[in-house]
């Protein structure tokens, strides 16, 4: 895996995806909430071992455009395939398809009544058919992965923010997915705690997994991400790498949000 | 104390019958309870209207009625008896089932909407994780919403299981021998109304406080804490 982690794949133009495959693909994607269109004929392509960063001021639609990967939303047009595996509408398919993507959630979504362990447990047994012992080794050794293995048996509402966070990691490597899907994952966490979770995802994305992650954490984009997409008002604006994004904005509207979050 | 001897064991079989009566209807409330809950939460259009249609049926029928239609409705005009009709036994034994059977399909009705209730407090993100990590509706309901929506409703629960021991004396209508008809008894043959009247309270007290403490205690105990 770690080979095929290729940031030289941003480069590559759509279409040519011979030399790695492509892992998300979204083509023609539209969705209204009533009169506002959120999402404008999104198309992205990220290939296997990519890091995405998606980045755009609030309301532009890219918590959305992430939640439409595991049909957590639907979409009124256009076509979205895991590894060239169309999303299903619904059914045993979806079920099938989702357990193949990973998600992190802004409000870690930690199962309230269930430990920490039973949390990283739960759906390797129920979905994926494993032995309880096999499901503990596994969800054991990713608590270990992401250091929280000796607050296995406590509840969510007991740990820090930041440490819940790094669990829901765990919980969702746990399936072993083809694709992690991270929604603002550090936005609801203190300051000091942001870091923690930042180095999870980073040492994720070294190891080559193919991650899309709507984030503000200019300085993960900057570090970590293979490309950074821009986006306002529902619509795709600049698909580059983070070094040109930042030091050469194309559009006035990346220039407008790049001086309101970097001037201070 | 004159009726306390004379009646003390008969009090006692009596009253446990009452439990009787309450526990089983109490165990066949929340089954089903549960079950339609989990339809009238279903995705399924059917099974949402099936639920929704049966709850607002039972629920608005007084129980007299719900009781006196498992005896007359269900023995006499159909024949439906629940016991073997050569048992020595066969006709308290069929007053009783009946009667369990009356009480656990009324008090479904109200584990039913409690529950819901209580599924209206599991934050959506607890599902949405649920189905992120590919579990199906069901699964996702069996394991991560209802266990938190019983958390979330132990109290009012315990409010229906006081109701429904209440509501076993609705039994002696059909003749089923629990506290109450032997009340009416014991109120023909002493005429010491208030003194019956006020044991018989007692009774009852004895089982409804320490069920509300029990509800009260799992209330806190089982709490979800976020």
């Amino acid at each position: 895996m770690a080979s095929s982690h290729t940031p030289a794949a941003a480069l590559i133009p759509d279409g040519d995806t011979s030399i790695v495959p492509t892992m998300i693909s979204m083509r023609g994607v539209n969705k209204h909430f009533g009169p506002l269109h959120v999402l404008r004929d999104i198309n992205l392509e990220v290939t296997r071992g990519q890091v995405v960063v998606v980045l755009g001021p609030s309301g532009s639609g890219k918590s959305t455009l992430c939640r439409t990967i595991n049909r957590l939303e639907t979409t009124d047009t256009g076509f979205i395939a895991i590894d060239g595996q169309a999303l299903p509408a619904e059914g045993k398919a979806l079920t099938r398809y989702r357990a193949d993507v990973g998600m992190v959630f802004q409000s870690f979504n930690l199962f309230a009544h269930k430990t920490i362990l039973e949390n990283v447990m739960l759906a390797p047994q129920k979905v994926r058919r494993l032995s309880k012992t096999a499901a503990r080794d596994r969800a054991m050794a990713l608590l270990e992965r992401v250091g929280i293995a000796n607050q296995a048996d406590k509840l969510p509402a007991q740990l820090s923010g930041g440490q819940q966070q790094r669990v829901a990691i765990a919980r969702a490597l746990a399936m072993e997915p083809k694709v992690m899907l991270f929604d603002e994952p550090t936005s609801a966490l203190d300051p000091e705690m942001v870091t923690e979770v930042l180095e999870v995802m980073s040492s994720l994305a070294k190891g080559g997994m193919t991650m899309l992650v709507v984030t503000h954490e200019m300085g993960f984009a900057r570090r970590a991400a293979d490309r950074v997409v821009f986006m306002a008002d529902g619509q795709i604006l600049e698909d580059t790498t983070p070094n040109e994004f930042f030091s050469n904005p194309a559009t006035s509207r990346a220039r407008d949000f790049l001086s309101k979050i970097l001037s201070h | 104390m004159e009726i306390l001897t004379e009646y003390g064991d008969q009090l006692i079989t009596a009253f446990i019958r009452t439990i009787q009566l309450a526990g089983l209807s109490a165990v066949g409330a929340l089954v089903l309870g549960t079950i339609l809950a989990a339809m009238r939460v279903s995705p399924v259009w059917a099974l949402r209207t099936v639920a929704t249609g049966y709850v607002n049926i039972v629920r608005n029928t007084p129980l007299t009625l719900v009781v006196l239609f498992a005896s007359f409705g269900l023995a006499q005009q159909l024949g439906v008896t629940l016991v073997d009709p050569n048992s020595p036994t066969s006709i308290t034994d069929s007053s009783f089932r009946l009667a369990v059977l009356a009480f656990s399909t009324y008090t479904a009705t109200f584990v039913c909407e409690a529950l819901r209730a209580g599924v209206n407090t599991v934050p959506i993100g607890q599902s949405e994780a649920a189905r992120s990590l590919g579990l199906g509706f069901t699964q996702g309901l069996r394991y991560i919403v209802l266990p938190q929506a019983f958390r979330a409703v132990v109290a009012p629960l315990g409010s229906i299981m006081i109701a429904l021991i209440k509501n076993t004396t609705i039994a002696s209508v059909i003749g089923v021998a629990e506290a109450s008809l032997l009340m009416k008894e014991v109120i023909e043959n002493t005429s010491a109304l208030i003194v019956v009247g006020l044991i018989f309270a007692l009774g009852f007290m004895c089982l409804t406080i320490p069920t509300g403490a029990v509800f009260g205690f799992l209330s806190k105990k089982l709490a979800v804490r976020t």
